[in-house]
């Protein structure tokens, strides 16, 4: 310790006689912790301390191969596009079908709020579709086709692959679009009037 | 009986204590933090529920700005040191033992091979005024990134399984850009990538929010 007692006499001097009056060892530290808390400051500031999460993204292979490709079937598929602007348009399918678009309601367009938002769309579907038994007689999973327009940005992309974590789905995948869906989202946008 | 005589206490407060609080804590600080390495570019990372930590080593970062810069970094000296000399040697770059030094010692890099020579002599500020932080090219006719990759991945030597490919791009970043770094990476048949994002909570009610409150049986 720094501070030692030094006030009484030690056990040194056992004759009386002269004694002489012994200084204090006591050391003023003040200096010292205002260093020391300087210190501390300047390294909580400057360093990391937290470090960044990292969410794992796993390519698929390209094959040109037709038969390893994966089918997806319609009835268990939902597309969701990404436009501008963090506009999100979805719809069930795969839009493979020419007829099926013909239905007016068949685009729709959502957002990445919390509630109402494209979360809200993607549990519906994968309830709906997890009620389907496929041959075997098991229960189907929904497949989720991610395509981002160009506008899009790389927080929306990252935001997409973070609802199939919130919401588990198994099965998704991010696709080029097409050139039929940049049609649909500059109809959907012309008809909102989004600019 | 004699008078104790009861020495004068002063009122000088024992800072001992205190001191060494500080000091411990200063240590702690010390061992368990590193400094923020510098970045030529501020970056803000989207946020994601996922929890898996970026790891220490053996990484190969690519940060992506809000225009699409493309930058550069790898940790661990060593392999750095034979990656600069591997691009020295197979580019004809002519760099000095002092521009080798600067990469070795340095943070990101973003510039065209080209430009690498004079890139790596200049101070980062001067890098800045003299706008030679343009980013490594990726596109398909002057596809650099791949260089990157490629003389990143040799660089590795042993731990060449445990190299973790990070991007680490801006909110902002446009998604075609992001399209080009995934293509290029798909090009060199990388398949797994990590994609650096800040931590927020699931959302109440949702399938992950439940799994956390089940008992936290992450299948991460």
């Amino acid at each position: 310790m720094a501070e030692m007692d030094t006030s009484s006499s030690g056990g040194g001097k056992k004759h009386g006689g002269t004694k002489s009056k012994k200084q204090s060892t006591r050391v003023d530290m003040t200096p010292m912790v205002d260093l020391g808390f300087l210190l501390i400051t300047f390294f909580m500031l400057t360093t990391t301390m937290s470090k960044p999460k990292t969410m794992d993204l796993i390519m698929p292979k390209d094959t040109k191969d037709e038969k390893e490709q994966n089918k997806v079937k319609e009835s268990t598929a939902l597309t969701i596009l990404l436009g501008k602007d963090n506009r999100v348009y979805y719809y069930e399918g795969l839009a493979q079908d020419p007829n099926a678009s013909a239905n007016p309601e068949f685009f729709k367009a959502s957002s990445f709020a919390n509630k109402g938002g494209i979360r809200d769309e993607i549990i519906k579907k994968r309830d709906e579709v997890s009620k389907m038994r496929n041959a075997k007689g098991e229960p189907e999973d929904v497949v989720v086709i991610i395509k981002a327009d160009d506008d899009a940005t790389y927080a929306n992309f990252v935001d997409i692959l973070d609802e199939m974590a919130i919401n588990r789905i198994q099965r998704y995948a991010t696709v080029d679009i097409s050139d039929q869906d940049k049609t649909w989202i500059k109809q959907t946008e012309a008809a909102n009037g989004v600019k | 009986m004699p008078k104790v005589k009861m020495p004068r206490k002063s009122t000088a407060i024992d800072m001992t204590a205190m001191c060494d609080v500080a000091f411990l804590l200063l240590t702690f600080f010390m061992l368990a933090t590193k400094f923020k390495p510098d970045e030529p570019v501020t970056v803000v990372t989207p946020s994601s529920i996922n929890t898996t930590l970026l790891p220490d080593s053996d990484v190969l970062l690519f940060t992506v700005d809000k225009d699409g810069r493309v930058f550069f970094s790898m940790d661990g000296q060593p392999k750095r040191k034979k990656m600069i000399e591997d691009l020295n040697s197979q580019f004809k770059l002519g760099l000095s033992d002092k521009e080798m030094k600067s990469f070795v010692t340095g943070a990101s890099v973003g510039t065209p091979l080209k430009d690498l020579k004079n890139y790596l002599s200049l101070s980062e500020d001067e890098r800045k005024k003299q706008g030679l932080d343009k980013g490594i090219p990726t596109d398909s006719a002057n596809n650099e990134l791949k260089t990157w990759i490629e003389y990143g991945m040799a660089a590795q030597e042993g731990s060449i399984n445990k190299v973790k490919y990070c991007i680490k791009a801006d909110n902002a970043t446009p998604y075609p850009k992001i399209k080009e770094i995934l293509e290029t990476f798909k090009q060199k048949h990388i398949q797994k990538l990590n994609l650096v994002t800040n931590l927020k909570a699931a959302p109440q009610g949702t399938a992950a929010w439940q799994e956390e409150q089940a008992g936290g049986k992450k299948k991460e």
